[in-house]
């Protein structure tokens, strides 16, 4: 299979009054065709930054200093605004945080998604549309009578799905979820989580899914990357991260997430708070936090990926620790 | 003995809104629609719902934050060694109440005062309630600073909010709470909004402060998980009603109620080689308890646990 | 030795703090445009006195309100004719000449066409000695502009200070209270609102002597009652239902205490923010008001203009322009230099304002 995006040494800081900001350090990654790729990390880890830029849709202070983004083969660092509008949507399609405020109160769902189909494929008749319409509305689980509703008129569960449906609306490869299920009930996320699986397997898409939540990156991934204060930390299959952490802060995270199944067992924690990305730290950001400190560590040493199994990278500094 | 700290009987607390510009009927949101719970000194009750289901409600008609719409609210005078009722208290109990009565709220952003320094936070309680004197009140500071885990205690004292992190807010919350050591304290989602990796550390210093000071929660979330590291019992909540409630684990391996069992079985697992068994909406188990005992609305079966009665079905499950 | 250390940490974070918050204001170039004009505004109030102070000026010749210059000189009367060149006069700018007057400008001497008369030589335009020129009766015009600047300024200050605090506490009372004294005070406001404040200031000069104080009473009084209560009450409303509101109110703290200790330092900022937007209307009213001559005053920016339109000088063009042009670019100046620090301030107050 080969790979739907391929990420090289992607860096990105943000400038701001009290100076430059490292939000992303040295990203690589690769997404295959059909795979689900899960990014996990705390706030101010970089998730958002990266997924943002994958688009270029960052903020107007971020900038993207190195690296190349490859979409199907296309470099889209240095892309042109123009070009860029093509391929997203068509390409590339996200749904971000909060995505269920960004429906435009004061016209109907139906016909919003009806714009993005017409910018990206002006062609297709309004007949064409709408049966497409009505089909991604099934594929989500929504009545193909929410498009004539206005978006007040839904649910919060149900306006997600829409968001969901209006980003397959252009047939992309490659869909972005940031957070798609945060602010919602945890029945009706379970009910999303499972429609995005279907759709996944049904229409063959890659997805990119960031989270906070251990448990839905367990349950949605193939393979995820562990990112911590701008630099991946671990990445490799999902079962088999989950199975044999490598890196500290990967156990540690896995350590701290209480379950309702299996038994009761003691949880802990990591002392300190994920740091603020002004304080510039050369070497390895998670050192000042990493319960391993005093064992095996070399904090000046460069962040940087080995691949320690098939497919299992993670930073150098746990290179020769057991795996708890 | 009864040893229970709070008795709520038949809480009810419903909203008025008008249906309209020009309709003089009024609509009423029964966010709370009677409820029953105890809770016992030294023990935490987890309050579990989804949003809207009448948790914060619940919590702010507790503290008399909001004045509820009827019901009876019990609680233990320790001074009197008697049980009260809020309702008809004479002032010197109402300050009891007030005194042994707290609430950690959810946003550490919001839940300190932006212009007060941390010192004069945490200081308030002591101050509103006349204890102790002038000099010793800044000990007590101390004292519970270095007990919630922010030392050297003397460095915190005169900074303001946004000069420390969200985790360090939190702590500032439980210590300012605690100060007055009291029995009862509402924990309304205190950690969701802190990052994963410090949750832990905040939820084992309310355990432990829980132990030491023996003081009971009511432990207000959306995470069954959560809620099951932090409660000894749960009470599972829907749409204004308690549904079900029982010891932790006897609701986790046990659960009646169709509503409860549909929570349970929508929760991700963290362990990738978990297949998660999709929960088919089925009253049948409830039907047969409910047949067995008609007039209950909160049924007894066995070992604590109590499941809900009334009808539910109808809008159950809306997506 | 804990409170030093406390005492220490709590500067260094202030000053950190205050530094950041420079920062954020230097980056709005509105806000720092306007910082600079009302300093240099500021500079001229305090001028002045320095000037007197170290006998620099001589009180006689430069006060700008009684330092009248007595020279007069024969000026002979002549008629300027419709169409020029004539066999006297080349271009209209000859006539009248150097030591001739049209009849056609004298307002408060009789003469017919071939008189002499003594007039005075006032207004003077700048020169080494008066740097802005001299008005109709002699006094040095920028001596009058600094004079003017120390009115504006505490005209506007003292109206905005009355104003802001009266509207922050009733505000803050609406929010918190609610109910019938929230009813009154927004209908209170409604009422302020409607009445157009430069004719109500027409009516009360007619009815009292207004001076420069009871300008500010009143200005203060009509902007503190007014519209600025329902946008405080708004501010207010949203700090109400914070949680650390909450959390006083369930420790048993009394309403007095939290509106006052709580709710209160919260809403200071916004009102700081409406104190500079204040003192703009202030100074304008002021000016309105001078201008119309409807103020007791000695001196002031309105009252040069005021003087200049009464005796004429605003007709014959840019001519006097130094009777009309200082101060009128210096109440625009001002009332502008005051806005845009607002504008800066709300840069540093509302974060999403800001540029980063």
């Amino acid at each position: 299979m080969s790979n739907i995006l391929e990420v090289k040494n992607l860096t990105m800081y943000y400038e701001t009054i009290d100076g430059n900001v490292d939000a992303v350090k040295n990203i690589s990654f690769n997404v295959k065709a059909g795979e689900s790729f899960g990014i996990v990390g705390e706030s101010g880890c970089g998730k958002t930054s990266v997924a943002m830029s994958l688009l270029q849709l960052q903020a107007e202070n971020g900038k993207i200093s190195n690296g190349s983004i490859l979409f199907d083969g296309i470099e889209l660092v240095g892309k042109s605004e123009n070009d860029l509008r093509k391929i997203r949507w068509d390409g590339i399609s996200i749904v971000f945080q909060g995505a269920m405020n960004a429906w435009n109160p004061v016209v109907k769902v139906g016909e919003q998604i009806r714009e993005a189909m017409r910018e990206h494929s002006p062609e297709s008749t309004k007949l064409q549309n709408t049966e497409k319409i009505n089909e991604l509305f099934s594929m989500v689980g929504l009545d193909s009578s929410v498009a004539d509703r206005f978006p007040h008129e839904l649910s919060g569960g149900m306006k997600q799905r829409a968001i969901i449906a209006l980003a397959l609306s252009c047939d992309p490869k490659l869909v972005i979820a940031d957070e798609p299920t945060t602010a919602l009930d945890v029945v009706i996320q379970d009910q999303i989580l499972s429609e995005i699986k279907k759709v996944q397997d049904l229409l063959g898409l890659s997805l990119i899914y960031i989270s906070h939540d251990i448990a839905v990156i367990a349950e949605m991934t193939d393979k995820i990357a562990v990112m911590y204060a701008g630099s991946i930390v671990e990445m490799g299959p999902t079962s088999e991260v989950f199975k044999s952490p490598q890196h500290s802060y990967t156990q540690a995270l896995l350590d701290s997430t209480p379950s309702i199944k299996g038994e009761k067992k003691k949880l802990r924690s990591l002392e300190g708070e994920p740091p603020s990305l002004i304080d510039k730290i050369d070497g390895c950001t998670f050192a000042p936090r990493c319960p391993d400190r005093e064992t095996k560590c070399n904090p000046s040493q460069h962040m940087q990926l080995i691949e320690v199994s098939p497919e299992h990278f993670v930073d150098i500094c746990s290179i020769g620790k057991e795996s708890k | 003995m009864n040893n229970n700290l709070i008795e709520v009987r038949d809480l009810v607390k419903h909203f008025e809104v008008s249906g309209g510009l020009f309709s003089r009927t009024k609509k009423v949101i029964k966010a709370v629609d009677g409820i029953d719970f105890d809770i016992k000194t030294g023990e935490t009750l987890g309050l579990v719902g989804q949003s809207g289901c009448g948790k914060t409600t619940t919590a702010r008609a507790l503290c008399l934050l909001d004045p509820k719409t009827s019901g009876t609210v019990n609680f233990f005078n320790p001074d009197r060694q008697k049980m009260e009722s809020i309702d008809n208290i004479d002032e010197d109990g109402k300050r009891t109440f007030r005194r042994n009565m707290q609430m950690i709220f959810q946003d550490p952003y919001e839940s300190l005062n932006p212009r007060w320094t941390i010192k004069d936070i945490i200081k308030e309680p002591l101050d509103i309630h006349n204890i102790g004197a002038l000099n010793d009140r800044e000990e007590a500071v101390i004292e519970i600073l270095r007990t919630v885990g922010l030392t050297p205690p003397e460095n915190y004292l005169a900074r303001y909010p946004h000069e420390i992190s969200g985790g360090q807010r939190q702590r500032v919350s439980i210590a300012r709470t605690l100060i007055m050591k009291p029995k009862f304290v509402i924990c309304d989602e205190p950690t969701s909004m802190l990052d994963v990796s410090i949750r832990i550390s905040i939820m084992d210093l309310m355990l432990n402060l829980a132990k030491d000071l023996d003081v009971s929660y009511l432990y207000i979330t959306h995470d069954l998980a959560v809620a099951r590291y932090m409660c000894n019992r749960i009470a599972v909540m829907f749409n204004g009603k308690i549904v079900e409630i029982a010891e932790t684990e006897e609701l986790l391996k046990n659960p009646i109620h169709p509503y409860t069992k549909r929570l349970i079985s929508s929760i991700p697992i963290p362990d990738p080689s978990y297949i998660r068994e999709k929960y088919q909406i089925n009253y049948d188990e409830l039907e047969e308890i409910i047949l067995k005992n008609p007039d209950k609305k909160m049924i007894d079966v066995g070992n604590e646990h109590f499941v809900a009665s009334h009808d539910t079905k109808d809008y159950l499950f809306e997506s | 030795m804990e409170n030093i250390n406390e005492k220490e940490i709590a500067k260094s974070l202030r000053r950190e703090a205050i530094k950041k918050n420079w920062r954020l204001f230097k980056q709005s170039r509105l806000g720092m445009v306007g910082l600079y004009i009302v300093f240099f505004f500021f500079l001229l109030t305090i001028l002045q006195p320095i000037l007197f102070i170290t006998g620099m000026w001589d009180e006689s010749t430069y006060n700008p309100v009684v330092g009248y210059v007595d020279q007069t000189q024969d000026f002979l009367i002549v008629e300027c004719p419709k169409e020029f060149p004539t066999e006297k006069y080349q271009k209209r700018s000859d006539c009248p000449g150097r030591n001739e007057v049209n009849v056609k400008t004298l307002f408060y001497a009789d003469g017919e066409v071939g008189e002499t008369i003594q007039l005075n030589l006032q207004p003077a335009p700048p020169s080494r000695r008066h740097i802005l020129g001299t008005d109709s009766l002699g006094r040095d015009v920028f001596s009058q502009i600094m004079e003017g600047s120390q009115v504006a300024f505490l005209l506007g200050i003292l109206s905005a200070t009355l104003g802001v605090g009266i509207s922050t506490i009733l505000g803050t009372i609406a929010a918190f209270f609610g109910g019938k004294i929230d009813a009154y005070l927004m209908r209170q406001s409604d009422l302020v609102l409607m009445l157009p404040t430069l004719p109500l200031l027409f009516i009360i000069s007619a009815f009292a002597e207004l001076k420069i104080w009871h300008l500010a009473v009143v200005l203060g009084l009509i902007g503190g009652l007014g519209g600025t209560v329902i946008t405080i009450k708004s501010q207010a409303l949203q700090v109400k239902v914070k949680p650390f509101v909450d959390s006083a109110r369930i420790t048993g703290g009394s309403q007095m205490k939290i509106l006052f200790s709580h709710v209160l330092p919260n809403v200071a900022p916004i009102a700081l923010l409406f104190m500079v937007f204040s003192v703009t209307g202030a100074i304008a009213s002021e000016s309105v008001l001078s201008f119309l001559g409807l103020l007791n005053i000695e001196m002031s920016w309105g009252l040069m203009i005021y003087l200049a339109q009464v005796e004429g000088y605003i007709f014959s063009g840019l001519k006097f322009w130094w009777l009309i042009l200082p101060a009128g670019l210096s109440v625009t100046f001002l009332t502008g230099g005051f806005y845009l620090v607002g504008r800066g301030l709300d840069e540093v107050f509302n974060p999403r304002l800001r540029k980063r």
